[in-house]
């Protein structure tokens, strides 16, 4: 298993496809990086040479923002949104949906598993559950 | 969809001329302002803008990492 990067391990597959394994690197970039590299298309990853890897790696040092470098922004821009106080960031401080989708159904994946949050009816069992 | 950059950030007219004419004076006073639709451009840094948010002005002080987003995206106390 050929080692891109440091911790990416792509498997036995093809490159194109092993390479969308590091973080930042879709269909589109890896038959971007495969060309610059000049590898040949369809190649199994663990057949990669020494000198392809090291070509791989320089590409995407150079050319891209990967993995922690990629994650590192991503939160760098969420933390400006946030301290400027604007809408966004508050969206994202509460962790609801940022863009304007609905949030009386669904919005499941900002906001986790469903809470009942039900009134209870019975005065002496509203004062149980709260306790 | 985002906006075309054929036509530029958007900024009420009203509004630029204001902060032009304050840059020009080397003045600092706050503006109040309704056009909360408006970009906030790298002009505008270091100006204190009243915002209205329907109701009343809420003063919002502009920093550089504010530039290109709106005055009206901004609101110094998150109220709900």
């Amino acid at each position: 298993m050929p080692r891109i990067l440091g911790v990416d391990i792509p498997g036995n597959k093809r490159i194109e496809y092993s390479l969308r394994y590091i973080y930042g690197v879709g269909p589109t970039r890896a038959m971007e990086i495969i060309k610059k590299a000049g590898i040949p298309l369809g190649l199994k990853a663990n057949d990669l040479t020494n000198e392809h890897i090291s070509k791989i790696t320089a590409i995407l040092q150079n050319d891209y923002a990967v993995e922690g470098d990629l994650r590192r922004m991503l939160l760098q821009d969420i933390r400006r949104l946030q301290s400027i106080g604007s809408y966004r960031g508050f969206r994202h401080r509460r962790n609801l949906p940022v863009r304007g989708q609905r949030t009386k159904t669904n919005a499941r994946t900002r906001k986790g598993r469903k809470q009942t949050v039900g009134a209870i009816r019975d005065k002496t069992q509203r004062k149980l559950a709260g306790t | 969809m985002s906006r075309s950059l054929k036509k530029g950030p958007f900024v009420d007219e009203h509004l630029m001329k204001k902060v032009e004419a304050m840059n020009k004076n080397r003045m600092k006073r706050p503006i109040n302002t309704w056009s909360r639709r408006s970009m906030i451009m790298p002009d505008f840094v270091g100006h204190t803008f009243n915002v209205h948010n329907g109701k009343t002005f809420v003063p919002v002080f502009v920093t550089e990492n504010m530039v290109g987003h709106r005055l009206g995206e901004i609101r110094p106390h998150p109220t709900l």
